[in-house]
């Protein structure tokens, strides 16, 4: 791992961001150095040690599958850029 | 009326009816109005809402259904969702966003009578250490404008501190709440984690964000919190922990520290390079040993360690979060979409800022096939050393001693080109987060002009110690009195 092997053109088609020949070599250099701040991590012994992925180690709680609530589609919609007959609208994506 | 009363004052006088929550409330419009444009800590304020709240809030004054917050002013951060209220997170992505619902602390606070003045300003989507990543411009520390409050609670920290309300809301992914507590000479409570529910809080860092507030005494953010705090079930990760002292702060407040003989760990490597203002850190440290307790030095071997792994999962969790900004259902939309990923990435370029681009790509880059088991797996597991590390601790200590932040408030720009040096800014409240503890950031006084910080921490769910520790230092001390001039609001 190395913060010189960083793709931006492959990071940030992946994040579903476009980047400007202006700003892309700004944002490399930034996420050069941040990587290479995180790369201190590969210092400590971590084998054996369990992920923590929730502070208190807890699950994820569960409920009973019952309705709850019902989603009110117009008001949910009110904000939305681009909605019909209570569909949202997106470019065609198929020919 | 003392222009910085305590959150008991004004409730008092409430019940005592000194004062009605509209001249209240009017009277903080006014102050909003007067001092918020140079501090610009109000994303939104609106005065028809607030006085209507007020209105219904003198009715129930007096009845046996009024609360201790019935009628007092207060002020969210602009995370928060509310039904009705536009709600930004301080980002061109969701600047004209008007929350269809009403995040589940801001529902408790306003059941309990609480009228909200406004939304308040902040880092974009709370990623920041200054409150100048937000698209509606930086907010000014209260104590000199030319300083940062610190972020990303910054405008919650500006208003309190400025006195246009007795407490905010603020939340703390990985110091929010306390680092701009520090800077502006407040208390400021992040609690345990699933303590506040996040529903409704626009998600950063899921397993890191917790809600809380920012205060003037460890007293007034107690009487808060028991309003925000509780079980959720709209939340999957709220606690059921139930706290009988919590529930019982609105009528007898935080009371008398219970064991006087409690141990303080003053954690070494957070004193190794010592911070700014390290005699005044010191000498609240003298003064808790007056109070009765004891000193010990303790270490946390990998702490060191807790920031690189703190942006790598902050990072990855936060591009998992703001993925769900596409031009689509909700937030900004390019014009003129030429197709589906044309849409999806013009969107969001256009809406994030440069730090939110750099936290996702920092995500996107730890998340990706190759790098995932070296980075966010390797992360995972430097958060449970971090976490043992912690227990270790408690296992000597009730509560941990350390700075807040570095250094007191920074110059406004100082440190904007350099992400490094803003991410350092959140080394000593960054571990809390990993571990899921409670904190409270609390003040000990003045390096030139400017307030200094420390933190007290406690281990899960034992706020109990935490706000009755800081209570009992601030009976004996008067460094919460101290209060900004604002002779720069006279010279306006």
């Amino acid at each position: 791992m190395s913060e010189n092997d960083i793709k931006i053109d492959h990071l940030a088609k992946l994040a579903a961001l476009r980047l400007s020949e202006d700003e892309q070599p700004g944002v490399l250099a930034d996420l050069r150095r941040i990587i290479a701040m995180v790369d201190a991590m590969g210092a400590v012994d971590v084998s054996g040690v369990e992920p923590l992925a929730h502070p208190l180690d807890a699950t994820l709680a569960v409920r009973p599958d019952q309705v709850t609530e019902e989603v009110d589609r117009r008001r949910y919609q009110a904000g939305a850029p681009a909605v019909r007959d209570g569909f949202y609208l997106v470019p065609r994506a198929v020919a | 009326m003392d222009p910085f009363p305590s959150l008991r004052q004004l409730t008092d006088g409430l019940a005592r009816g000194e004062w009605s929550s509209a001249e209240l409330t009017k009277a903080a419009v006014q102050r909003a109005e007067r001092l918020g444009g140079p501090l610009n800590c109000f994303i939104t304020l609106d005065e028809e809402k607030a006085m209507s709240a007020a209105e219904r809030a003198d009715r129930r004054l007096g009845t046996v259904c009024a609360t201790p917050l019935t009628g007092v002013p207060l002020a969210h951060k602009d995370i928060f969702c509310m039904e009705g209220w536009r709600t930004t997170c301080a980002s061109r992505m969701l600047a004209d966003f008007v929350a269809p619902y009403t995040a589940t602390a801001m529902a408790q606070l306003e059941d309990a009578g609480a009228v909200t003045l406004g939304k308040l300003n902040m880092d974009e989507f709370a990623m920041g250490s200054s409150t100048e990543t937000s698209c509606f411009g930086p907010t000014a520390n209260p104590w000199s404008l030319e300083h940062s409050p610190g972020g990303s609670s910054g405008g919650s920290a500006a208003c309190v501190a400025a006195g246009i309300t007795v407490a905010a809301s603020g939340t703390d992914t990985g110091g929010s709440i306390r680092q701009p507590a520090g800077f502006c000479g407040l208390a400021g409570l992040k609690p345990t984690y699933g303590r506040v529910s996040r529903y409704g809080m626009i998600a950063f860092a899921s397993s890191l964000d917790q809600g809380g507030v920012l205060a003037r005494s460890a007293e007034d953010a107690a009487l808060v919190l028991s309003y925000m705090a509780g079980f959720d079930p709209r939340d999957s990760t709220s606690s059921k922990h139930r706290d009988p002292w919590l529930e019982a702060v609105p009528h007898a407040g935080v009371g008398e520290l219970e064991d006087g003989h409690l141990t303080i760990g003053l954690v070494k490597e957070f004193f190794a390079d010592p911070p700014a203002g390290a005699p005044l850190i010191d000498a609240a440290r003298r003064s808790l040993e007056e109070l009765g307790l004891r000193c010990i030095e303790l270490s946390l071997p990998h702490i060191a360690m807790a920031m690189p792994a703190y942006y790598v999962i902050a990072g990855a969790e936060a591009s998992t979060n703001l993925a769900r900004y596409d031009g689509v259902r909700f937030g900004h939309r390019c014009a003129d979409p030429q197709s589906l990923a044309d849409l999806y990435e013009r969107s969001r370029s256009e809406g994030f800022g440069a730090e939110v681009k750099r936290r996702i790509l920092t995500g996107t880059y730890a998340l990706s096939a190759g790098y995932f088991d070296a980075y966010y797996v390797r992360a995972q597991k430097i958060r449970r050393l971090v976490a043992q590390d912690f227990a270790g601790a408690f296992a000597q200590a009730d509560l941990l001693l350390a700075p807040t932040a570095p250094g007191v408030a920074f110059r406004r720009g100082q440190l904007m080109d350099d992400p490094i040096a803003m991410y350092r800014q959140d080394a000593y409240t960054i571990p809390v987060n990993l571990a899921g503890l409670p904190a409270l950031s609390l003040p000990c006084g003045l390096q030139d002009g400017l307030p200094v910080g420390f933190q007290l921490i406690a281990n899960h769910f034992d706020e109990r110690r935490l706000l009755q520790t800081g209570a009992a230092l601030q009976r004996a001390t008067d460094w919460h009195e101290l209060r900004p001039s604002l002779d720069w609001a006279e010279a306006a």
